[in-house]
């Protein structure tokens, strides 16, 4: 019987030639990731554990990017104190602001995400690195301290479940509509403990930035991690970023799955999450009339340059309604600019976007953009849990970039057809 | 280790952002966290809770994000066990990093209701509803897991591998 890539990964850094789902391991960690809301935990337990340094200066990094830039007081304090840690630590991969973009556009863009690297990173989100055939997975305060005290961590081998993508896709339709119609389908519990792979011709078609956005929700359904076999495309985008040596696993023909889910994706629309879970999913035609009062275009599933040129297509020329507020947050400044040089952040502009520095702060809920009582946003980000925008009585539906423009301009949760 | 209290029932997928909203998370100080813990779901939660106290849930308890302030805002408030069907990953990591016990338990989570007097036996896994004289038995936890868990958690685990403690 073969291994799955994942399997393999965690043999490798464990030194086994073989492991099984069901197995503890203990395993070579390649990255320790954390950002200002988790880090100051991971410091105090890190103190407490009493040593010097941390295990590899290059192997960590920290990026201030939830309520940074500081939202007040407390957030500054935050902030403050993981500055004068990574410092005190020399940490090589700490992000100013002003460098700093949303962690999870940022380290692969800086080539600190590698394919068949294990990560860990104090930041559900962390999976977005299983679109590079990385295990990279979520983990809280105090894994984040013990991978920095000792570069390992434990890991439970999880079983496999193999999703396959066929068929031509829809107008619209992107990486963020077949996680979300995949969520949709086995729940926000469907992976539980396990690892996705997403497989099939959609995804070997897929661009880089479509692959991050379906392995950040990942964990939307539970999952450990979600992993895309490195292919032309990874190493594409991987060779002049790469800080490191990366090895290339990849499944064997007859690794063992847990499951096989196969979908034709030409019968998925854009999808819509209703409030208040991910897994609350409808098709664009199915949404009935939703007003919306904001916006949000941005966030670690889609901040990327590929998500605002959608975003800006659908926008060009056209203008958001007069009560509603659009919010876009680029992920990192290099996608920044980038969108400044193709000129889409004058659509946005003219279209009357805000557009923010990167930060997470609208996506749960913690500054530029909150919701009041009763509101309700349409946005590209991840989660859609009560309070998650803002008041505990405001509405977030889940969508991706083109949705998310349209709906911006009509008012309401329209297809980019109707505007 | 013996616990003895009250029950808080809640539903399937109670996730971390209900537990301890992000709008606190601009601290990390547990007893500051507490009193906030589950006001999203059960704003009476926080007034009412004694030390000692149970959380039973069904499926899911505590998905969504990585914040270990969920399990450390439960902690503070003065919860002395979750008990559920079944934990998101992170949460059950970071509950069992931090030495806040945690069942897995779907008889438990059937017969016990809100209010319920429970007791628990962590070591052995066994859980009394004393209201209603049911006995039910929790899942084992794999031997390296007890392993931390009888360390007092990750850190202390961690200070006798590097020699620091």
């Amino acid at each position: 019987m073969g291994m799955t890539m994942v399997e393999k990964i965690l043999a490798a850094h464990s030194g086994k030639d073989k492991v099984k789902p069901g197995e503890l391991v203990n395993a070579k960690l390649d990255m320790v990731l954390g950002n200002d809301v988790t880090t100051p935990v991971a410091v105090k337990e890190f103190a407490k554990i009493g040593l010097d340094k941390v295990f590899d200066k290059e192997r960590v990094a920290i990026v201030p990017d939830h309520f940074a830039p500081n939202k007040d007081i407390n957030s500054a304090e935050q902030c403050k104190m993981i500055r004068e840690f990574a410092h005190e630590k020399e940490i090589k991969n700490y992000f100013e602001i002003g460098d700093m973009g949303i962690e999870h556009c940022l380290l692969p863009e800086k080539g600190l995400a590698l394919p068949g690297d294990i990560i860990i990173g104090a930041d559900s989100h962390t999976c977005t690195y299983g679109a590079l055939g990385a295990l990279a997975t979520g983990v809280g305060s105090t894994d984040m301290a013990a991978g920095m005290a000792t570069g390992e961590a434990w890991f439970k081998v999880p079983e496999t479940i193999k999703f396959v993508y066929n068929g031509e896709l829809q107008k619209w339709v992107s990486g963020k509509d077949l996680i979300l119609y995949t969520i949709g389908d086995i729940g926000v519990d469907g992976a539980l403990y396990k690892s996705m792979e997403f497989t099939g011709e959609v995804i070997e078609n897929f661009s880089m930035d479509n692959r991050f956005t379906m392995s950040n929700m990942a964990i939307e359904a539970g999952g450990k991690c979600g992993l895309i076999e490195p292919d032309q495309t990874t190493l594409e985008y991987v060779k002049d970023r790469a800080q490191r040596e990366y090895t290339v696993y990849k499944s064997d023909e007859d690794a063992d799955y847990s499951q096989v889910i196969e979908y034709d994706v030409s019968k998925i629309e854009p999808q819509v999450a209703f409030p208040h879970l991910p897994e609350n999913t409808k098709g664009i035609s199915e949404v009935g009339d939703i007003k919306i009062d904001q916006s949000v275009i941005g966030s670690c599933t889609n901040g990327r340059i590929e998500d605002l040129r959608v975003a800006a297509e659908v926008l060009k020329g056209k203008k958001r309604a007069p009560h509603v507020r659009l919010i876009i947050f680029p992920g990192t400044q290099e996608i920044y600019r980038q969108a400044m040089h193709e000129g889409l952040v004058d659509i946005f502009l003219d279209a009357g976007a805000a557009v923010s520095t990167p930060t997470c702060g609208p996506c749960l809920g913690g500054h530029m953009g909150i919701l009041a009582k009763g509101e309700r946003a349409i946005a590209t980000t991840n989660r859609n849990f009560v309070g998650r925008m803002g008041h505990p009585e405001s509405e977030v539906y889940l969508s991706n970039p083109a949705i998310a423009a349209a709906s911006a301009v009509a008012g309401k949760i329209v297809s980019p057809e109707e505007v | 280790m013996d616990i003895k209290g009250k029950v808080w029932k809640y539903g399937s997928d109670v996730d971390t952002d209900v537990i301890i909203p992000a709008r606190y998370l601009n601290t990390s100080v547990p007893k500051e966290l507490a009193k906030h813990c589950m006001e999203d779901i059960d704003e009476n939660f926080v007034d009412n809770v004694n030390d000692g106290d149970l959380i039973v849930a069904e499926d899911n308890f505590g998905c969504g994000s990585s914040r270990e302030h969920a399990p450390l805002a439960i902690k503070a408030a003065g919860v002395s066990c979750v008990i559920a069907n079944s934990f998101a990953r992170i949460f059950y990591r970071n509950s069992i990093n931090i030495g806040l016990p945690i069942l897995e338990c779907p008889e438990a989570v059937a017969g016990i209701e809100t209010g319920d007097e429970v007791e628990v036996d962590v070591d052995s896994g066994v859980i009394k509803n004393l209201t209603k004289g049911q006995e039910y038995q929790a899942a084992a936890f794999p031997e390296f897991m007890q392993e931390l868990i009888d360390a007092g958690g990750l850190v202390n685990y961690v200070k006798k591998k590097v020699g620091t403690a």
